[in-house]
């Protein structure tokens, strides 16, 4: 079924003379663009694209489309991603005039309904934080975690304080070192316990004058619970130091216990992973952040407020009084923001918590299904996803955690996260998300199962089999860098 | 409704395999004293079909560009959306899918940006693309600290007048951070002065940025400013208005070293500000400083040619706190638009693209100045997007368009810090933005609007 014709490159399709569009007659026909522009800017001809018709297009996309696994057309048990079902209505509701047709220059006035949205949004966010004041600037999680220690630094600096230290676990997302970098902090990770959690005492050990931020990921990306989370946030607080949790795994506590209310300062959404953003293939994202009300002066601006006048209610932009600045040029990706409401509005309290209780029962589900064959080290019960190891597989029959996720596309499955976190070994990272029926998970267990007692292990080791490509060369990509169709092999820039 | 799939027996069925009485045992990890004792405060779940009135309504109190006539810009512009951009990357199969790690898995969305990466060197005149930045403050911001890594220069990064006075703002959020600094130098006559350009640059200077056509609608002297910028060695970062470039020359053309531009123009919608598309490319020397995800081509175990996430030990998640940028969730399907939008433009659909909003934008700026008693800036040297004066201010002549269902703007003095922008044409100047949106009757009717 596959149309290799249809999949060739777009540039390899291209006709000269082929075209998709037509424009109207420009006026003033009788000057020339040189009277208009100086003639050394104007270039001779237009950019070599593609000379390609609308049939062309449409053949190419859709099939390259089918090329895809997405939510959509399979189970997508991403650990650390929560692929949940991205509801249809919400791209409907988004593409309303009065909402995609908003130009980021508009005035307030003629902007209430959009504006009341995004005030209603930012109140949620803080209730399901427990942190009072919002940001919706960020574009995604990681511009949500620099914005914030941004907010820490200015507000640090608003002291007379000079903290310039960053702590994390061992297990973070690469994003908190990263940005902990990029907001000129130096990093300093902590090993953590044997059991996968905290060990205060090291954290005891590490924290001084000097510490500006704690970050941590609760639930953590083993997908547990810091039971002594109140207790590390008073290590830190006691030290001066900040709270910075890493929202990312919000989809396990939403409704049940809230960032503000175990020790965090400040925090951010994922709006694209526990809000059903949806992800994109690979974005856009939206990152807004929550803080205490003491941060809340430093926020980047513009954010929403209420005021009554005249008995009336009216929402405006306004920039916090010591605001870090700007973080982007506009208002934030509302785009995304509004699935993000278009979901708590549909859900409301109940459905927020069941939708956490739903996916921490299909996580440990699998877990449970699944510990005889691919155990979980860390913790009895999990939260959303669980890391299961294939060392053991690993050991016995030679297949590795990649053998074992390139086989599942076999199956019909997307692979887990693989290799991290990296405190596990031959990690498999595994995250169901609520949106999935007992069904599916009875047959996903059916498929590792099926997988790992295969009786040739080469069958294994050979695949994917009925996917497009099979296991890519990624070494020959880095070597031999080809990342422009008309871009020969650049021998000069291999390292 | 919460898209949940278990009945309460199968609940049950689940409990029982895993050997906990209820849900409340998985949750044990959980502190009591740390649980929240009460239900979240926010606003009743709602059906479909009510949710839906309720968002109409909304909608309805605000007024977007379909209901008013729109000669916005200031970064941002009304650009025509065919229709096969949207039912395309409209298509589940891209939107729900996650970034393309998983190789075999997602051949659909590599080949996509693969293509979107040669797009974008094909407009740009570069060699190297990355696969999207989040939008075009950040997009500068990026360059700034690329150009740093490219040079090993940490002065003052130099951004003229005519950079957008946001991606200015943005790019100071980031860089004062760090304490590292924007110098910014001033217009002379809406374009850049190359004098204040030339005492400005150091031998600690790592790049000028320079947008083209500037933040006044008015084309740069590139050539000129090149000159001046590889002199001192540093590196020449040019912001560009990507349908420009189907007139005008492109700044891999002009000796630029490394590309950046707000992307939304290519077949993204307005949607108050964002998601948009950052844009980002430079020479192939520098491919190993850059930020971002690249996708790059290969071979599978086959031998057949096919699509991979590229040179990865640049990024966050392998490289940690030495990465070029914090940089993860990116614009994946605003750049799927973009490579919709390109490919069914071609060069020709582009470049007469291009002509007719400066046409357009040539024949507004002419009645205008020949019609009413506001003032053009310059008569000619912009390309869609131009600046007016009037003594009684901006926001006078914003008002008046207004008032007739025209938008115009921003007022300078809305739009940010304009240096080397006089005071009183500050405070009496207003940008106008023509796309190929806007009809002849639209554009008599501006005239009309604010002749009278």
């Amino acid at each position: 079924m596959n149309n290799t014709i249809a999949t060739r490159l777009i540039f390899e399709q291209s006709q000269p003379g082929r075209r998709s569009v037509s424009w109207p007659a420009a006026p003033l026909a009788d000057v020339s663009l040189q009277d208009m522009l100086p003639a050394s800017s104007l270039a001779a001809s237009p950019p070599p694209l593609p000379e390609v018709g609308e049939p062309d297009v449409v053949r190419h996309f859709v099939n390259l489309s089918t090329q895809n696994m997405s939510v959509d057309s399979h189970f997508y048990p991403l650990g650390s991603c929560t692929m949940k079902y991205n509801p249809k209505r919400h791209e409907r509701w988004a593409k309303l005039p009065g909402i995609i047709d908003v130009h980021p220059s508009q005035r307030d006035e003629d902007l209430q309904g959009l504006l009341g949205i995004l005030y209603e949004l930012q109140e949620m966010l803080a209730e399901i934080a427990g942190l009072p004041c919002v940001s919706l600037q960020p574009a995604a999680g990681a511009q949500g975690e620099l914005t914030a220690l941004l907010v820490a630094k200015a507000y640090f600096r608003s002291r007379g304080e000079e903290r310039t230290a960053v702590l994390f676990p061992a297990n973070a997302h690469g994003t908190n070192p990263a940005s902990a970098a990029a907001a000129g902090l130096t990093c300093r990770q902590l090993a953590g316990g044997p059991d996968g959690l905290l060990d205060l005492e090291e954290l005891q050990r590490a924290v001084n004058a000097q510490t500006a931020v704690f970050m941590i990921t609760n639930p953590s990306t083993l997908g547990l619970f810091e039971p002594r989370i109140a207790e590390a946030a008073r290590i830190v607080h006691a030290a001066g130091g900040l709270v910075y949790i890493d929202g990312a795994n919000m989809n396990a506590i939403m409704g049940i216990t809230r960032p503000g209310d175990f020790g965090g300062d400040m925090m951010h959404y994922n709006v694209h992973k526990t809000f059903t953003g949806p992800h994109g293939a690979g974005g856009p994202g939206a990152g807004p952040i929550a803080v205490r009300d003491f941060l809340g002066p430093f926020l980047p601006g513009p954010v929403v407020v209420r005021e009554e006048q005249n008995g009336e209610i009216v929402y405006r932009r306004h920039t916090p009084a010591s605001s870090i600045g700007r973080v982007r040029t506009f208002f934030g990706n509302v785009g995304i923001l509004l699935r993000g409401y278009f979901y708590l509005r549909t859900l409301g309290a109940r459905g927020v918590r069941d939708a956490a209780e739903q996916a921490v029962l299909n996580a440990n589900y699998l877990k449970s299904s699944l510990a005889d064959v691919l155990p979980a080290r860390y913790g009895r019960y999990c939260l959303h996803e669980f890391v299961a190891s294939a060392q053991q597989i690993l050991q016995q029959r030679g297949l590795s955690a990649m053998d074992i996720a390139k086989r599942l596309l076999d199956h019909g499955f997307h692979a887990p996260t693989v290799y991290f976190p990296l405190v596990v070994p031959e990690a498999l990272m595994i995250e169901p998300t609520e949106t999935e029926s007992l069904a599916t998970l009875d047959a996903f267990v059916d498929a590792l199962r099926k997988i790992i007692l295969e009786e040739d292990p080469a069958v294994v080791k050979s695949a994917p089999q009925t996917t497009p490509v099979c296991r890519p060369d990624e070494v020959r990509a880095a070597r031999q860098p080809m990342m422009c169709w008309t871009c020969p092999p650049a021998e000069s820039i291999v390292k | 409704m919460n898209y949940l799939l278990q009945t309460p027996e199968q609940q049950q069925t689940m409990l029982q395999k895993i050997g906990v009485p209820s849900i409340e045992t998985l949750l044990e990890q959980i502190p009591a004293e740390l649980r929240l004792d009460r239900p979240l405060e926010l606003p009743p779940a709602l059906g479909e079909l009510e949710l839906d009135g309720e968002l109409r309504q909304a909608a309805a109190r605000t007024v977007g560009a379909s209901s008013r006539v729109c000669f916005l810009g200031g970064g941002a512009y009304e650009h025509f959306i065919p229709a096969a951009v949207d039912e395309l990357s409209g298509r589940g199969e891209f939107y729900t899918a996650y970034t393309p790690y998983q190789a075999e898995a997602s051949q659909g969305t590599l080949q996509a940006f693969y293509e979107f990466q040669t797009l974008i060197c094909q407009l740009t005149g570069m060699e190297v693309a990355n696969a999207s930045l989040y939008e075009g403050g950040t997009a500068v911001t990026e360059a700034a600290f690329m150009a740093m890594r490219v040079t090993g220069r940490t002065g003052p990064v130099i951004i003229p007048g005519g950079v957008h006075p946001q991606y200015q703002t943005v790019c100071r959020t980031y860089l004062e951070s760090q304490d590292l600094s924007v110098v910014q130098t001033s217009l002379r006559e809406g374009v850049t002065d190359l004098a204040a350009l030339r005492s400005a640059i150091t031998p600690a200077t790592s790049c000028v940025v320079i947008q083209q056509p500037n933040a006044l609608g008015m084309v740069e002297d590139i050539d000129a400013i090149r000159e001046v910028v590889h002199a001192s060695g540093a590196l020449l970062v040019v912001v560009c208005d990507p349908i420009s470039l189907g007139i005008l020359k492109r700044p891999g053309d002009q000796g630029a070293d490394i590309v950046v531009a707000e992307g939304q123009s290519l077949g993204i919608p307005l949607q108050f500000g964002g998601p948009y598309l950052g844009l980002l490319a430079c020479r192939n020397d520098y491919v190993r400083k850059m930020p971002g995800r690249l996708i790059g081509k290969t071979q599978d175990r086959n031998g057949k040619s096919c699509y991979v996430l590229n040179l990865q030990t640049r990024e966050q998640h392998i490289r940690r706190d030495k990465a070029t940028s914090n940089i993860c969730t990116n614009q994946g399907l605003m750049a799927l638009r973009a490579t919709i939008y390109l490919s069914l433009l071609g060069p020709h659909g582009l470049a007469e693209l291009a002509e007719l909003c400066c046409r357009r934008a040539h024949y507004l700026a002419q009645e205008l100045a020949r019609r009413t008693d506001v003032k053009v800036l310059s008569p000619k040297g912009f390309f869609k997007e131009f600046v007016i004066r009037h003594p009684q201010g901006g926001e006078f002549l914003k008002q008046k368009a207004r008032a007739a269902g025209f938008d115009i703007g921003p007022t300078l003095e809305e739009f940010g810090d304009l240096p080397g922008v006089d005071p009183a044409l500050r405070k009496e100047g207003v940008l106008v933005a023509v796309t190929e949106c806007r009809t002849p009757e639209d554009l008599d009717g501006l005239v009309n609007a604010l002749s009278n």
